[in-house]
């Protein structure tokens, strides 16, 4: 592996470690950041993905959109307080297409909620694709593939 | 009428208008459920018709808690039957759905039903050498798989134990049948589906989607964009039993909004100051031609039928306990819909589910209900809005189909 391919690997991995920063410090306004003005996002579950349905749990098609479920989240819906913890590991690429590289991640959630009550409340895996910008490596498409079809009672904070 | 539970709970004398905590949290009465309401006279939603297309498909669901095969038989017709071998009682079908040729095999001693739950064949039937097999006496037509009626409508498949159940049409009505098929115009396309575990009873979660009055002061989204107001026009349709329901909401004003505002003014579900960066996810077409952009119906005891602009979903909310339920979705579109539209079924299904912008909290409500009951077993909630009837009204400012629920509940369960 040459040091340019090292210096790339490091800044992968430095891209998913400040993701789950944003989610799990409640710096959410900061998350659209992570993407492209014109991403894709969606979480949906394995049965969907490996069966080719589209539907999203979250499906937003815009960084604006992100922007919209974030000031929801503040503004709008009512739920508990609660933390997640993410631990993400096994970033790997798949592809590369010019600036654009295909990534895929695990991921593993902890919720904790305002009464200590904690679940592992999600895993799964990313299947990204990564683009190289001016401000660095941003997400121009992410789906959030869920291992389990269960969501424990709602999902509000994104994965 | 069977015997009632009267030793368990005395329902107060103002009837629909008062329900007992008790309901929502005794294991008896849970118990009592599964016998009277699941396995009882009722029927409810095993599968879209075009989920199992073949001959030999098939899937598993339940009946409140008793698991449950849907197959295609070889005669092209739906079949039904509880998932438990005749044998020792063993799950048949382990998968979630899934293609067979040759029948349903029980994993555990390999005893062989056909696709419509007769048993055809015993592994060693005849023993070995003489030696061992079954009695004589065995009939083999005797130990099929317990066979459910089925039957359908408008593409909607349900099931039942029970032999006095009405036929299904007859069941549900001309009324609420009627806006069972404005919905389920065409040959549904599934887009995918999700499910969710709810800590409540699972009738907390059936009172909330019959709950017309709670929608536009529980979930601000529908407030804040005028997507649903008990202000805007709209009402409650309601089976005469009071079981099943529909309610809808016709298109929100276009013009002055300002009386609207005003009747929302003091409720927090009102954010005047609260917008959108990119709403196309909001727009939505008049695919059916009527104007009603907002309809909720369900079908006793546990089916919801959603049509939420162009958002449409099946749901099933099946009981896991007295304190836990799942509540399954199925979001679908038909065949027949271009690209734009299953774009704008997916943009709008942000609006529902786990995550939606609106059921969101309905995933919440019932769990904050069943952590402050406890200790108030005697005590009852208050269902008053609209008076202390059920039949249909022209406003969703009324519990009148709440009150419905417990008028089919109560005599099932004879309370």
């Amino acid at each position: 592996m040459d040091l340019a391919e090292v210096a790339r690997r490091l800044e992968l991995e430095g891209l998913y470690t400040d993701y789950a920063a944003c989610l799990d410090s409640d710096t959410l306004e900061a998350w659209p950041e992570f993407f492209t003005e014109t991403c894709h996002y969606r979480v949906t579950s394995a049965e969907n993905y490996e069966a080719g349905l589209p539907l999203g749990l979250i499906y937003a098609t815009s960084q604006n959109m992100l922007r919209d479920r974030v000031s929801a989240l503040r503004e709008a819906n009512i739920y508990e307080p609660q933390r997640y913890r993410h631990l993400i590991s096994g970033i790997r690429i798949d592809g590369e297409q010019g600036r654009a590289l295909d990534v895929t991640a695990n991921f593993l959630v902890v919720r904790t909620m305002q009464d200590g009550g904690m679940t592992l409340f999600a895993t799964g895996r990313y299947v990204d694709r990564v683009e190289r910008t001016e401000t660095g490596w941003k997400f121009a498409k992410k789906d959030v593939v869920l291992d389990s079809r269960q969501i424990d009672t709602l999902l509000a904070i994104p994965l | 009428m069977p015997e009632g539970l009267q030793s368990l709970l005395k329902w107060p004398k103002e009837g629909n208008a008062r329900v007992p905590y008790r309901v929502f949290s005794d294991p008896e009465i849970y118990r009592a459920e599964r016998d009277r309401v699941f396995l009882g006279p009722t029927w409810q939603y095993l599968a879209l018709a075009d989920e199992l297309p073949e001959p030999g498909d098939y899937k598993t669901t339940f009946l409140g808690e008793t698991p449950v095969i849907v197959t295609r038989g070889e005669d092209g017709q739906i079949h039904a039957m509880v998932n438990r071998c005749a044998h020792r009682g063993n799950l048949v079908c382990l998968k979630q759905r899934g293609h067979s040729k040759d029948g349903l095999t029980c994993v555990y001693h390999a005893w062989r039903y056909d696709l419509t739950g007769n048993l055809t064949s015993v592994a060693f039937r005849r023993g070995v050498g003489g030696k061992g097999g079954m009695p004589d006496s065995f009939k083999i037509e005797e130990h099929g798989l317990k066979k459910l009626r089925t039957d359908s409508f408008a593409g909607l498949v349900f099931g039942t134990q029970s032999a006095e159940a009405p036929p299904l049409s007859e069941y549900i009505g001309n009324d609420i049948g009627g806006r069972i098929g404005r919905v389920m115009r065409g040959k549904p396309k599934i887009l995918g589906t999700t499910s969710q575990i709810l800590h409540n009873n699972w009738k907390l979660y059936v009172e909330n989607v019959k709950d017309t009055y709670h929608a536009s002061l529980l979930h601000t989204f529908f407030t804040t964009f005028r997507l649903s107001r008990l202000t805007t026009a709209g009402g409650v349709a309601i089976a005469e039993s009071g079981a099943h329901h529909a309610s809808y909401t016709y298109g929100a004003q276009r013009g002055d909004n300002t009386a609207s505002d005003q009747a929302y003014a003091e409720i927090h579900s009102l954010h005047q100051d609260y917008g959108l960066k990119d709403p196309r996810f909001l727009d939505s077409v008049d695919e059916i031609g009527d104007g009603i952009t907002l309809q909720i119906l369900s079908v006793f005891p546990n089916f919801v039928l959603q049509q939420i602009h162009n958002s449409i979903a099946v749901r099933l909310v099946l009981p896991k306990g007295p304190d836990e339920t799942e509540l399954q979705w199925t979001y679908i579109g038909f065949e027949d819909d271009d690209d734009a539209m299953t774009e704008r079924r997916l943009q709008q299904a942000n609006l529902v589910g786990p995550a939606g912008y609106v059921s969101m909290e309905d995933g919440a409500v019932g769990g904050f209900i069943q952590r402050a009951i406890p200790g108030a077993e005697e005590e009852c909630s208050v269902i008053e809005m609209g008076g202390h009837e059920h039949a249909p009204q022209p406003t969703r400012a009324t519990e009148a189909s709440v009150r419905g629920f417990w008028n089919a509940w109560r005599p099932l369960m004879g309370l």
